[in-house]
């Protein structure tokens, strides 16, 4: 009985301070100092909310570099996210995988004359472990520059340039892997103009 | 496998040891005896004055006498009364929810075995999560119900652990300390600055801290994508310090914006073995055996690298289904390639494997990539670590109280072997002290396998399954594995039923309290004993011979016991391909 009470009253004072207290003082700090990154990272352009620096996003068109596979639904699911969780051995997979390879080979054939399977980045064609990976390998930007930049009537070397301004190399240059943002990246092509 | 994948892997446990050696030893102070309450080994007063009337108000709150200590059964019976009134108004939470206050996306009540399965797991500092968050739970429930379990949970083990601790070092004693002291000491010296600290780092990095909605974007495209965030770096920093691993979001740590870099990511993995290892130092500056305590580090080290040395060259040599389709896995050339089916770029291969093993050594269950799409191998050696019982380095607590079981058995073998009562620091180690270790080792993987057992062959087993074939009945061993032994990582392919859900609550209750209580028990029974001086017939417990026997030990007894299924799931599964 007496740890009954004990443990009621220690609930009420716990569930104060640790569920309430605490995420107030941190979300208190995060607004004051870093308030882009406590509220999502969002970027804007010309004042509107186009997405998160942290979140892929769909691209279809020809002129824009596209994301990697997704497994959230729908695709990109910023507030539903998902592994895709079939195993190493698994047909499903196989064919997943098949079809987004086919699917690159029609797209980005006909501006990388040559181009065979072999070269396809695995991450091209695998979903992420998120469904909304904001970053694709160096190696499938390169695959893809070619398109673009013919696409938007661009030097190759301009396009190339802005895949590099927009890498985000391993933190502190030894942390993880280099990855280059999507969005970021169609934004500043974007603004770059072309068509 | 690059040099500097290799690099990252190293200085992370270079740093893991640099900041937990400290850690272990100022935890060994706070368990001490009059922290900040005046006597031996106090922190100098004036400063400290309100941090002490604060400790004395919680004591006088919850009526406790900070002085009185409690024996092994009382303890336990605080553990077990604290955490069965949690348990009410956790499941309480989750079933009003959707009448309740900030929940801004207007979630409905959470169905009740879901509701049931998930309190057990956050209770137990399991954290297995059989929904996804950011559209099941509500900002109130995340924060009020989840994340303060977080804390409590790891407070939990925490105490549990210094209280067995004690037992080791005290002689002729009957109590082995107030779990009320334990507990608040755990919270508010430990767990608390810690997690500010990560927090603080977390949303630097880019982890969201808001109490606003989802955000809406117009996509380049024009598309509309609603973004969910929420109060999340608070919760995350201490997901991972607490060994929780319930993740804000569904995918966990491979969500950017619950993982968003290369540093965060160090620094979460980094947070989910810090005080585990910081433990093992604690105990040893408790116990006055620092040697000892290194070679128990030594064992655990020695069963981490190994899990790397098979995960890794496995992920990046890639899956068949990658190997045959002819896309390009090499290393090299601008991508990290391998088998990248639910990772993510910015991770690439080895920082995935990194976390792989050190989530599945502690019970942390946190991923930072899909368990369930990793070759057969590489999938292998989570599971293989969760089945040795969370031991290697293992739970905050709960993981050190779990290798003492197997510290006994180790000495118990090697005493067989030269005909003499066995010994641990001096104390003589008789029937009922093996008896309690070998239930606390054996209890949790003999679950593991009736329970996986029942649930392949039974229909409402089945119907959680997801990939067919072998690799459906690894998907089922790994959920009774990881929910028995209180990780909470996940093969996610694994569904929800009302079967699996009940199924897996009493896997997640018996597995937290049969072991607890055998430790404090143990605890309990080391205390009462004298301690008998050393001669040259006892077997040295500070020696590399010891660190050979207590890894032989543990590959022996659950490393065995783990084979047969082992075949029947990941080698078959390899060797059909």
């Amino acid at each position: 009985m007496r740890n009954l009470v004990s443990s009621v009253l220690a609930i009420v004072v716990v569930t104060a301070v640790f569920g309430f207290a605490y995420p107030a003082l941190m979300t208190g700090f995060a607004s004051v100092a870093f308030p882009h990154q406590a509220g999502g990272s969002l970027i804007k352009v010309n004042g509107k909310v186009v997405g998160s620096k942290l979140a892929a996003q769909a691209f279809t068109s020809t002129k824009y570099f596209h994301e990697r596979p997704s497994a959230t639904s729908p695709a990109y699911n910023a507030a539903g996210t998902t592994f895709a969780n079939l195993g190493p051995t698994s047909p499903v997979l196989a064919k997943n995988v098949h079809a987004a390879a086919q699917a690159i080979l029609k797209l980005e054939g006909p501006y990388n004359p040559g181009l065979t399977i072999h070269q396809i980045p695995v991450d091209a064609v695998t979903t992420s472990g998120s469904g909304i990976d904001p970053d694709i390998s160096p190696a499938y930007a390169a695959l893809q520059s070619r398109r673009v930049a013919a696409v938007r009537h661009l030097p190759l070397a301009t396009v190339q340039k802005l895949i590099s301004q927009n890498t985000d190399g391993r933190s502190w240059g030894f942390f993880g892997e280099p990855g280059v943002n999507v969005l970021e990246l169609n934004i500043a092509l974007d603004k770059l103009g072309g068509k | 496998m690059s040099g500097q994948g290799i690099a990252q892997i190293l200085v992370y446990a270079a740093v893991l040891v640099a900041l937990g050696y400290p850690l272990g030893l100022y935890m060994a102070r706070v368990y001490g005896d009059g922290f900040l309450l005046g006597g031996d080994g106090s922190l100098p007063g004036g400063a400290f004055g309100w941090l002490r009337a604060t400790e004395r108000g919680f004591y006088r709150l919850v009526r406790t006498d900070a002085k009185k200590e409690q024996g092994w059964k009382s303890y336990g019976k605080t553990v077990l009364i604290f955490s069965l009134v949690f348990s009410g108004v956790l499941y309480g939470i989750q079933r009003l929810q959707g009448h309740l206050f900030l929940n801004p996306d207007h979630l409905k009540a959470v169905p009740p075995h879901l509701a049931l399965n998930t309190t057990a797991s956050f209770i137990t500092n399991t954290n297995w999560q059989y929904y996804g968050g950011e559209t099941t739970m509500s900002y109130l429930t995340q924060m009020a119900g989840l994340a303060v379990q977080n804390f409590v949970s790891a407070a939990v083990g925490m105490a549990v652990l210094a209280a067995v601790v004690r037992g080791v070092a005290r002689r002729s004693a009957g109590t082995l300390g107030n779990f009320w002291v334990d507990l608040y000491r755990s919270l508010v010296y430990i767990l608390l600055p810690l997690c500010l600290v990560v927090s603080a780092l977390l949303i630097w990095q880019g982890v969201p801290e808001t109490f606003h909605a989802h955000a809406t974007a117009t996509t380049l495209q024009g598309a509309q994508q609603s973004i969910a965030r929420g109060p999340a770096a608070s919760q995350i920093s201490m997901k991972q310090l607490g060994t929780n691993g319930g993740g804000f979001y569904n995918s966990n740590s491979a969500v950017p914006f619950e993982n968003p870099t290369g540093l965060s990511n160090f620094i979460e993995m980094l947070s989910l073995l810090l005080i585990p290892a910081g433990q093992v130092f604690m105990f040893g500056k408790m116990v006055l055996a620092r040697r000892h305590a290194w070679m128990v580090f030594a064992a655990m080290f020695a069963v981490f690298v190994i899990g790397v040395a098979i995960n890794l060259p496995s992920e990046q040599h890639g899956s068949a289904v990658l190997r045959a389709s002819g896309v390009n896995i090499t290393q090299g050339n601008g991508q990290s390639g391998g088998n990248m089916a639910d990772k993510e770029v910015r991770f690439g291969q080895a920082a995935s494997t990194n976390w792989t093993v050190a989530t599945s050594d502690a019970s942390n269950g946190s991923v930072n990539s899909g368990f369930d799409a990793q070759t057969p191998a590489g999938g292998a050696v989570p599971l293989v670590n969760l089945f040795l019982g969370e031991v290697i380095f293992g739970g905050v607590g709960s993981g050190l109280y779990g290798m003492f079981f197997y510290i006994l058995i180790a000495v118990f073998i090697a005493g067989l072997m030269v005909g003499r009562t066995p010994e641990w620091l001096g104390k003589k180690i008789e029937a009922r002290e093996i008896k309690l270790a070998a239930l606390g080792a054996l209890f949790v993987p003999t679950m593991v396998l009736t329970m996986t057992a029942v649930a392949i062959v039974t229909k409402s087993g089945l119907a959680s399954v997801f990939n067919h074939g072998v690799h459906g009945f690894t998907e089922t061993l790994y959920a009774y594995d990881s929910q028995s032994n209180n990780n909470g990582s996940a093969f996610a392919g694994y569904g929800l039923t009302s079967f699996s859900a009940s199924f897996g609550t009493v896997a997640l209750e018996l597995g937290r309290w049969v072991p607890m209580m055998a430790a404090l028990a143990l605890g309990g029974s080391l205390a009462k004993k004298k301690i008998v001086p050393a001669s040259a017939g006892t077997f040295r417990t500070d020696g590399p011979t010891f660190v050979v026997l207590l890894v032989a030990v543990i590959a022996l007894t659950a490393g065995l016991m783990i084979l047969p299924a082992l075949t029947l799931g990941p080698i078959v599964e390899g060797l059909m391909h």
